[in-house]
């Protein structure tokens, strides 16, 4: 890293691996999976340098179950993987909720269901990469469209995982993750890295699970005298496992109120063109990228259109798309699946909205979007 | 005498545990074992998945990690290489490790992660309430094997042994003495050491299959267990029915976090140059 401005032809792939190491990650466990394999390969090859770790597990299940154990003592940790990959992620996720344990996921998309189209991409696990494990759970969830956003984003996630002792899953797609672009890489001075807050109680007086004024209650690695319980099961400040009605709500609630009580902290999108606009593109991912070349030709044909480009996607920003809803009147959802933000985003603006899916392998093109974009009937 | 209180969590008691069950034992076991290791209490983890055998880090005052059903030995992984001057001993059950849990298991012993893996077979899913696990004995009773367990048992020692764990043994909740020995052999070998523990389950195991209360366990361990050098001048079918207790492996292979190191240090080392 510099203090020099750098330039880089890298695909996003490359920009995941490096911004995690720029982020302070130091341990990776992964199993290859197309279209994610390059991030594996890449830190394979970096962490023995940096005196990380990179292990290559046995499967899905086991590689997220080591994130896990490498983040309690004190490592900022990360696994990448697709569609098959993170399906088999999800009950070690839900751990990683439940025991507020920090670390990162990212999900380079391909079609699917099942082993779907290994080499294509899709954006078809919006929904999974909430919902996917069981039970009321905590997640944060980001997806960039380019590859300088996928550097930044990667860090960014990792900012957020150490802040709120989460999961946070970095939903790439087959498209970012191998396109080359050139990337000006931003000036250490310009890189804001989070580490987890440190308890400043002593072993004796620390409840790992306290219920703080902030609800993210601090930290305390494996191994340096604090020895306390770490459970998937309901539990109580002590980390003990408990049935007790009144301790288990308590607890519910405080691990998803301590995602949505700051959720104006955590959530980031783009506005453009939005103020005269009459018709409101909603995008994220590599369907952005379509997007705005669509909307500039619409606009010099005379359509008032602007883009609402999401940034994180859950916590979902409810309150802004609702706002927005008062002055538009049609919104157009690009998504390579067949509507899953789409449903979100009529909820939240009590609108119908214009779909436009593609769930074939291809990138939806500036084109479909313009048609649509015409399509409207003001 | 050894005083327990100093690695328990009496705050944490009453255990869960039926009465008669061998879960105590192994743990008391386990207790003496890193006593005799000396091996300073932060520097110990304990990590389990999910069963009755792996409620046993919560009672103990180290550093404890209970995971899900079958991960014990994954979430292990990353603790021990991400803090390698952790001790790091896992504790699970015979369908924790190695039906849900299999190939965790043997992958780690081909891997030979410096960890110590503790299986307290009881030959059933006890926790669920009586199912058949890997290692029930054909013929055998669960509740889901209501005319007997139609299929064969793992041995999960020879498996451990197969699958290249450098330190094997096996030992029985009768022969605590010995058990003792084997932890703490397990504790102090560098690689990934497996201590098999025959454990009774009077509720789930002992009681549908007419086996007694666990006194009938504990006699029924002492007069089938053979211990490996006697075993090994029986034949086959002298052994039929009888259990083979003792250290069963004992050898030196590379261990995973050294061998890291050592790559780690010549690329770095490379770099320089
Ligand atoms: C993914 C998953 N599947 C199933 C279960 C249910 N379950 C809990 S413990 C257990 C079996 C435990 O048996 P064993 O490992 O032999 O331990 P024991 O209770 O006999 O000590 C099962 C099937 C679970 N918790 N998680
Ligand atoms: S069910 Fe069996 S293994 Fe579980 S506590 Fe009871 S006796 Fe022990």
């Amino acid at each position: 890293m510099t203090n020099e401005v750098e330039t880089k032809l890298i695909t996003g792939n490359e920009a995941c691996a490096e911004a995690a190491l720029v982020a302070g990650m130091r341990f990776f466990a992964g199993y290859p999976i197309t279209p994610s394999t390059e991030i594996a390969e890449c830190l394979a090859r970096r962490l023995p340098k940096v005196g990380g770790t990179f292990v290559q597990m046995e499967d899905e299940i086991a590689s997220m179950a080591a994130i896990i154990g490498a983040s309690l003592a004190g490592a900022k940790s990360m696994t990448a993987t697709s569609g098959p990959g993170f399906s088999l992620m999800q009950e070690n996720i839900g751990y990683a909720s439940m025991a507020e344990i920090p670390c990162v996921v990212v999900n380079v998309q391909r079609g699917g269901p099942s082993t779907g189209l290994p080499t294509l991409p899709a954006q078809g696990d919006v929904m999974q990469s909430r919902w996917g494990t069981h039970g009321d759970h905590p997640i944060i969830v980001v997806t960039p469209s380019t590859v300088r956003e996928t550097y930044d984003w990667t860090i960014k996630a990792f900012n957020l995982a150490e802040r709120f002792r989460v999961p946070v899953v970095v939903l790439l797609d087959e498209i970012v993750a191998h396109i080359s672009e050139k990337i000006v890489y931003p000036k250490d001075a310009e890189i804001e890295i989070v580490d987890r807050k440190i308890t400043e109680r002593d072993p004796s007086s620390y409840l790992p699970y306290e219920n703080t004024d902030s609800d993210i209650p601090p930290f305390a690695e494996f191994g340096i005298g604090y020895r306390y319980h770490v459970t998937g099961l309901c539990h109580d400040e002590t980390g003990f496992p408990t049935n007790d009605p009144k301790k288990v709500d308590k607890l519910t609630r405080r691990l998803n109120r301590k995602i949505e009580r700051y959720r104006n902290e955590i959530i980031f999108y783009k506005e453009s063109f939005l103020e005269e606009a009459e018709i409101c593109v909603v995008v994220y991912g590599s369907a952005a990228r379509s997007a705005y070349r669509a909307v500039s030709d619409a606009r010099k044909l005379g359509y008032k259109v602007g883009i609402l480009h999401l940034f994180v996607l859950w916590p979902f920003p409810h309150e802004a798309l609702s706002k927005i809803a008062k002055r538009i009147k049609f919104f157009v959802v690009p998504e390579m699946n067949l509507g899953q933000m789409a449903h979100e985003i009529s909820c939240a603006t009590k609108q119908e909205v214009v779909k436009v899916n593609r769930v074939d392998g291809g990138l939806i093109t500036p084109v479909e979007i313009l048609e649509k974009i015409k399509s409207v009937q003001l | 005498m050894f005083n327990y209180n100093k690695y328990l969590r009496n705050d944490k008691l009453p255990h869960i545990w039926c009465t008669g069950c061998g879960c105590g034992i192994v743990l008391k076991s386990l207790l003496r074992a890193i006593e005799r290791s000396k091996i300073p209490q932060d520097e110990i983890a304990v990590v389990s998945g999910i069963g009755c055998s792996s409620r046993t880090p919560g009672y103990l005052d180290f550093n404890t990690l209970h995971t899900t059903h079958g991960r014990a030995i994954a979430f292990a992984t990353g603790l021990k290489l991400a803090k390698q001057k952790l001790k790091v001993i896992v504790v699970t059950g015979d369908g924790d490790a190695t039906a849900i849990g299999g190939n965790h298991f043997i992958h780690a012993a081909r891997r030979n992660l410096d960890l110590t893996v503790v299986i307290y077979n009881n030959y059933i899913y006890g926790m669920t309430g009586g199912q058949v696990s890997p290692t029930t004995p054909a013929g055998k009773r669960g509740s889901t094997a209501p005319y007997g367990n139609v299929e064969p048992a793992f041995d999960i020692s020879q498996l451990a042994i197969a699958a290249g764990a450098p330190f094997v043994a096996r030992s029985t909740c009768y022969h605590a003495v010995q058990l003792d020995k084997y932890i703490h052999k397990g504790i102090i070998k560098k690689g990934f050491s497996v201590i098999e523990v025959l454990s009774p389950c009077p509720t789930y195991y002992a009681r549908p299959n007419r086996l007694g209360n666990v006194v009938d366990m504990m006699e029924w361990y002492k007069n089938n267990s053979v211990q490996i050098g006697v075993a090994r001048n029986k034949s086959v079918q002298e052994m039929e029915g009888k259990i083979t207790i003792g250290i069963l492996h004992d050898t030196e292979r590379p261990e995973f976090c050294e061998v890291y190191r050592e790559l780690s240090e010549s690329i770095k080392k490379q770099l320089v140059k």
